[in-house]
């Protein structure tokens, strides 16, 4: 195919899109710590994007977009290292030069491992984390992309519909996230001690920056400037919409109040919900999808306390049930009005119920792959490395006791000097 | 000498800084504490997750002053900072030992 400049442009667009929502993510997680903590949490997603960069690089990417290494399970080295940039993913036949497809990805990979900084907020090693999503990357996110996006994958063969990864980065990183809080333990003080978010401005930034980058997310993965970027665009919109609104008034009756906090976690379960969806629905059913999300979040939230694992920064709750609300509701609202290109359609569509179950049997083997991996790969870093920090450190504050860094002096009170 | 530490609603301070101004009183130090007394605290949630806060934000004003103008000091800080509503604060004084003016070196009362 030939390579088409607009939907060039759009992809390049569309990958700094989604690497802007790493330090947005940043900013959301870093609001919602205690003071003593942030710098640790947004060093922890910068360093993740540089990590994460290079292993997919490396490896990563041939392994999720690779030639088939037979079974639809994994992909070849072939493009280890970025070799061969010129030759297209085996499959997909793209207007788009190789090499953005792949920086595209990139930024999906970064983001997807940058999320689980928010499980471990507040007592992770620095070092443990990085060598942890390296790995990580390696032996969880690639094989799952390469079932689900790689053409060649056996969830694809199977007509599984994932836009823009509600598996491959929502269900994956939620399900993560759950073996990692499990493997780490909580916080201490949790859930009795006052952990409340810091600044909760920093917060909202974030939240606004996650919706603008998810524009590339959704949209871009049409990787084509045209009419289904379009509906992805605006069932985006509509989905983060529709969860934020959800979100806050589930939270009004059920505690009284609605919160900014509620509101931008609202807008983001929205936006979860819609990515497996985007380029598959209408925007009617956008809507019901983002709805869906806000509600099913604000409740899913809860279950950490009962079930007593400190997820702390709610990856489970949000982009772990999030994800599995959209990747279903796909086999209920997916058209062929919509997506011309899709095998199947949903339920509501006169497809019956063959897409929901493929649906459905791809939430259960993400969920399944990616807890047991994340289990033994934390296991393994916990033995060599090490994954969480002592005790001592953990009271004092990751800021200064890791990083020799605090994040506020409004009053010019720091004392000391240089070369004391 | 005595020390006049008062503690009082935010949004209050200015109405006591003109008031101590009016009757002469130049200089004072102002900083923002967390407090209660009798009042009581509010609930705060996050992700459906309650904190009961109980500290209100208040400001301590603390200014050092002459034997003779305790009384004046007091009222005029009483006068400007209550609302009537709870959570008004109090006011109290404390003996001062020495007093230096840092820039000129001036001791005891020439250093009000």
């Amino acid at each position: 195919m030939q390579i088409d400049a607009g939907d060039t442009a759009w992809v390049l667009g569309s990958a700094a899109l989604v690497l802007f929502m790493t330090p947005g993510l940043a900013l959301f997680y870093g609001g919602m710590v205690r003071s003593n903590n942030v710098l640790s949490m947004m060093v922890q997603n910068l360093a993740t994007i540089a990590v994460v960069s290079v292993v997919w690089v490396v490896a990563a990417y041939s392994l999720a977009f690779g030639p088939d290494a037979g079974g639809g399970f994994i992909g070849t080295l072939h493009f280890a290292g970025f070799a061969h940039p010129e030759a297209p993913v085996p499959g997909l036949h793209l207007t788009v030069p190789p090499l953005a497809f792949a920086a595209f990805q990139m930024m999906f990979a970064v983001i997807t491992a940058a999320l689980l900084t928010g499980t471990g907020a507040d007592r992770m090693r620095f070092a443990g984390f990085l060598a942890f999503a390296a790995v990580w990357t390696l032996v969880v996110y690639a094989p799952i992309a390469h079932w689900v996006f790689s053409p060649g994958g056996w969830l694809a063969h199977r007509g599984v519909l994932d836009f823009a990864g509600g598996n491959v980065v929502e269900i994956d990183s939620g399900a993560s996230a759950l073996a990692l809080a499990w493997v780490l333990g909580p916080r201490r003080g949790w859930p009795r001690d006052a952990m409340a978010p810091h600044s909760l401005p920093l917060t909202v930034v974030g939240a606004g920056i996650l919706w603008f980058g998810w524009f590339g997310f959704n949209a871009g993965s049409a990787l084509a400037a045209n009419g289904l970027a379009a509906q992805a665009f605006v069932g985006t919109q509509l989905a983060a919409c529709a969860g934020l609104l959800g979100w806050v008034v589930v939270e009004k009756l059920r505690t009284g109040h609605a919160t900014t906090l509620g509101a931008a976690s609202g807008a983001v379960a929205g936006l979860v919900a819609i990515t497996p969806a985007c380029g598959f629905v209408n925007s009617l059913a956008a809507i019901v999808i983002g709805l869906a999300g806000g509600v099913v979040a604000v409740l899913a939230v809860g279950i950490k306390y009962r079930v007593r694992y400190d997820d702390s920064l709610d990856v489970v709750g949000v982009h772990g049930a999030g994800g599995v609300v959209g990747t279903l509701l796909v086999g209920v609202f997916a058209t062929q009005h919509v997506n011309s290109a899709i095998g199947s359609r949903g339920l509501f569509s006169g497809g019956g119920l063959d897409l929901l179950g493929e649906q459905a049997l791809a939430v259960v083997v993400t969920i399944a792959w990616a807890f047991v991996m994340t289990w033994l790969v934390a296991q393994v870093v916990q033995r060599t490395v090490g994954l969480r920090v002592s005790e001592s450190v953990e009271v004092e504050g990751l800021d200064t006791a890791v990083h020799a860094e605090s994040a506020y002096d409004f009053g010019n009170v720091r004392a000391g000097r240089i070369g004391a | 000498m005595k020390l006049v530490t008062a503690v009082i609603k935010p949004f209050k301070l200015d109405d006591v800084k003109q008031a101590l101004h009016d009757i002469g009183i130049a200089g004072m130090t102002v900083s923002e504490v967390q407090g209660h007394g009798r009042q009581r605290g509010h609930t705060e949630v996050y992700r459906g997750a309650e904190y009961v806060v109980d500290f209100v934000p208040k400001v301590r004003m603390e200014v050092v002053v002459d034997d003779g103008d305790v009384t004046r000091v007091l009222d005029a800080i009483v006068a400007a900072a209550a609302t009537g509503q709870i959570g008004d604060g109090k006011v109290w004084t404390t003996d001062v030992g020495d007093l230096v003016r840092i820039r000129t070196g001036e001791r005891g009362p020439d250093a009000l």
